[in-house]
């Protein structure tokens, strides 16, 4: 039973609308974010809908010595944490920063680096407590790097390999490590792209992780479909796949 | 900026923003710079133009949508504006809470609600939304946010209820919620043989029931122009759901197939929907969503309609003379020949509604769906509208994307005191139309 729960990233739409579910089955929740007006928001709405104890701490994805701080201080205002949700993340521009080196790191940082900060945080933690749920925002972008998308796919593919390695490592231990791979998702980080048929809303795809989470699954494909898109999409050999407009 | 993603719900007219903004956050907007034109924008249910603002800017606020605080003692429910009724239900059913009225989708949100002041089938009982709502919060192009209720800024509440958008951005509604025992509906299904049964019935049935909508055969003619279904409901009990198990969809037998919708395969339908019910009085319980929302289960049915799209008419006739007037209009329907798919027929109660621009007035509605063809259906309707207006009755401007201005003033007297509330840089392609 899932009960106390640490979410970085908290006021993303994918997080909010998977910590819906939990807060209507009384859950408690921490909810780590940059901006406190917004997590005060999202506070308010869990609080409706049913969530017990919740707190907020403000923290930026990039402020790695803090991580360790924000996991004790939940564990400090909630009781022994359950899960670890870690949903935040950017969609750069890749055509506009493809050449600009800083900002290629920057976006690298917030969607891989802080992402792995964290997770070794949160199996550092369950390791203690010898039981826990690691859940992770990855994407279907890591899957192979495209020409239209591969800074942030390079980021989400080095999260997902290193979930495998974290699953694989910490399963003896009896602690679950879940890689969630989104697909097209209509939220605030792709409201410049255009809407097509494969965009799944933001609360069925917060249903599903629900799910996910609560079965234990290791790595889920969200909408189920993409499993099958990225499964075609990896098996076209190099020597074609470089010359395709993807 | 051609984006389909900004038209309204019957794909005409086809008229596109300059721009499109996107708060996601109830704090974004309180920064926003609410230059002239602006209109806030939801799920674009609205058929017509009331939610389009031609080359001016749209506002989405389909990500404002957290719950802000609810009382599961009281019913008491404050949301941002732009969280769907969908999302409401969801929500508060299983604690045995119901929205106090709802129209016939689901997909709309609770801003387009308020400013649109929707009604349902429950108005004989329970008037419109609007009369449920407690409070407004509304921020205007003075940036600055407005507390609206029915004691403070009092004249705003008003206009902004059925206000179309025009009076600010909707921030935040706080409503009541009706208490139910079950998700489940009890229905009685009755036959009528033409528009006089009608009456009889719906006077009776209106005492008895506090949900009541007739499906209406719009392609008969002579002695049984306008029979039909009479539909009348409440919420079940638990008893009744436990004794009745075995729940049937009543969803309509829609033909989705047809990749167009012409007089043929509305005639078609028609005979299907009403031979459907074999015998003159059947008696269901069924789950709420086919009873209210039997269009929300058919994803897509307005494509049904083709390109060019589709324009719905309702209009409100006052209840003394109004059957004298309502053959007037069958007739002119009948006898043009253009089909309507589906049409349906209603009547309001006493209730005074809260909004000064508020459609719903005692009498009887009636809502029909035409396919567009240009010139031809755009006659018709401004013959209806005349015999509308003869009535002394109304059209709702929710549905409209065609009505005279001169029509308009008429139907809304009380435009001229709505302008004092207007936010001076709103606007929308059917105030401009109309204004």
């Amino acid at each position: 039973m899932i009960k106390n729960i640490y979410v970085f990233g908290a006021t993303s739409k994918i997080a909010e609308e998977t910590i819906k579910n939990f807060a209507n089955d009384g859950a408690n929740f921490y909810l780590v974010g940059r901006d406190t007006d917004k997590l005060e928001i999202v506070k308010k709405d869990l609080i409706a809908r049913g969530a017990g104890k919740t707190e907020v701490e403000a923290c930026d994805a990039l402020d790695w010595e803090k991580h360790p701080t924000t996991i004790s201080n939940a564990d400090k205002s909630i009781g022994q944490l359950d899960l670890i949700f870690i949903a935040h993340g950017t969609l750069p521009d890749n055509e506009g920063i493809r050449n600009n080196q800083m900002k290629v790191i920057e976006e690298f940082n917030i969607n891989c680096t802080s992402v792995i900060s964290l997770s070794t945080v949160a199996s550092e933690y369950f390791e203690t407590k010898g039981k826990g749920t690691i859940a992770v925002i990855s994407s279907v972008a890591g899957e192979r790097g495209r020409q239209s998308n591969f800074i942030y796919g390079a980021a989400k593919g080095g999260v997902s390999k290193y979930l495998e390695g974290l699953r694989n490592r910490l399963f003896e231990k009896g602690i679950k490590v879940i890689t969630i791979k989104p697909g097209m998702v209509d939220t605030p980080m792709t409201k410049d792209l255009e809407k097509g048929l494969l965009f799944a809303s933001p609360a069925s795809v917060g249903k599903q992780i629900y799910k996910g989470i609560n079965v234990g699954r290791d790595v889920m494909f969200v909408p189920g479909y993409w499993k099958i898109i990225m499964g075609i999409i990896k098996s076209i050999p190099e020597s074609i796949f470089k010359k395709l407009k993807l | 900026m051609e984006n389909m993603n900004y038209l309204s719900f019957n794909k005409y007219p086809k008229v596109f923003p300059k721009e499109v903004l996107f708060p996601n956050w109830l704090t974004d907007v309180d920064k926003l710079e609410l230059v002239d034109s602006v209109l806030c924008y939801g799920k674009g249910k609205s058929y017509g133009d009331v939610c389009l603002n031609e080359d001016g800017t749209l506002i989405d606020t389909t990500n404002l949508n957290h719950i802000i605080n609810f009382d599961n003692n009281t019913g008491l429910i404050k949301c941002e504006a732009g969280i769907t009724l969908k999302e409401i239900l969801e929500f508060t059913v299983p604690k045995g809470w119901f929205l106090p009225v709802t129209p016939g989708t689901k997909f709309i949100t609770l801003g387009g609600a308020v400013a649109n002041d929707v009604h349902g089938k429950n108005h004989h009982t329970a008037g419109t939304f609007g009369s449920h709502v407690t409070e407004i919060e509304l921020f205007r192009s003075d940036k600055l946010t407005y507390t609206c209720t029915r004691d403070k800024n009092k004249e705003l509440f008003s206009a902004t209820i059925g206000g179309l958008g025009l009076t600010g951005f909707i921030k935040t509604v706080e409503f009541q919620l009706i208490n139910i025992e079950t998700p489940f509906m009890y229905v009685e299904n009755i036959k009528f043989n033409n528009l006089d049964s009608f009456f009889d019935l719906n006077e009776e049935s209106e005492k008895l029931f506090p949900y009541t909508v007739s499906w209406v055969d719009c392609t008969t003619k002579g002695k049984k122009m306008g029979k039909g279904i009479y539909m009348r409901g409440r919420h079940a009990t638990k008893t009744e759901v436990s004794k009745s198990f075995e729940m049937k969809d009543g969803a309509l037998p829609f033909p989705i197939e047809a990749s167009f919708i012409n007089n043929f395969t509305v005639k078609a339908f028609n005979k299907l929907f009403y031979s459907k019910q074999f015998s003159k009085f059947s008696t269901q319980i069924v789950p709420f969503e086919p009873y209210f929302y039997p269009l929300d289960m058919i994803d897509g049915w307005e494509k049904a309609y083709g390109k060019k799209g589709f324009l719905q008419h309702q209009f409100v006739l006052p209840y003394d003379n109004c059957k004298e007037y309502m053959h007037l209009i069958f007739e002119e329907i009948v006898n043009s020949g253009m089909s309507s798919f589906l049409t349906v027929l209603k009547s309001f109660g006493d209730a005074i509604s809260p909004g000064m621009l508020s459609f719903p007035k005692k009498g009887i509605t009636l809502a029909i769906d035409y396919r567009m063809e240009g010139e031809k259906t755009l006659k018709l309707l401004d013959r209806i509208d005349t015999i509308v207006a003869k009535s002394g009755g109304s059209l709702y401007p929710g549905k409209d994307a065609r009505m005279s201005r001169d029509h308009f003033h008429q139907f809304y007297p009380t435009f001229e005191e709505f302008l004092k509330y207007k936010d001076p840089n709103f606007s929308s392609s059917f105030y401009r139309r109309i204004k």
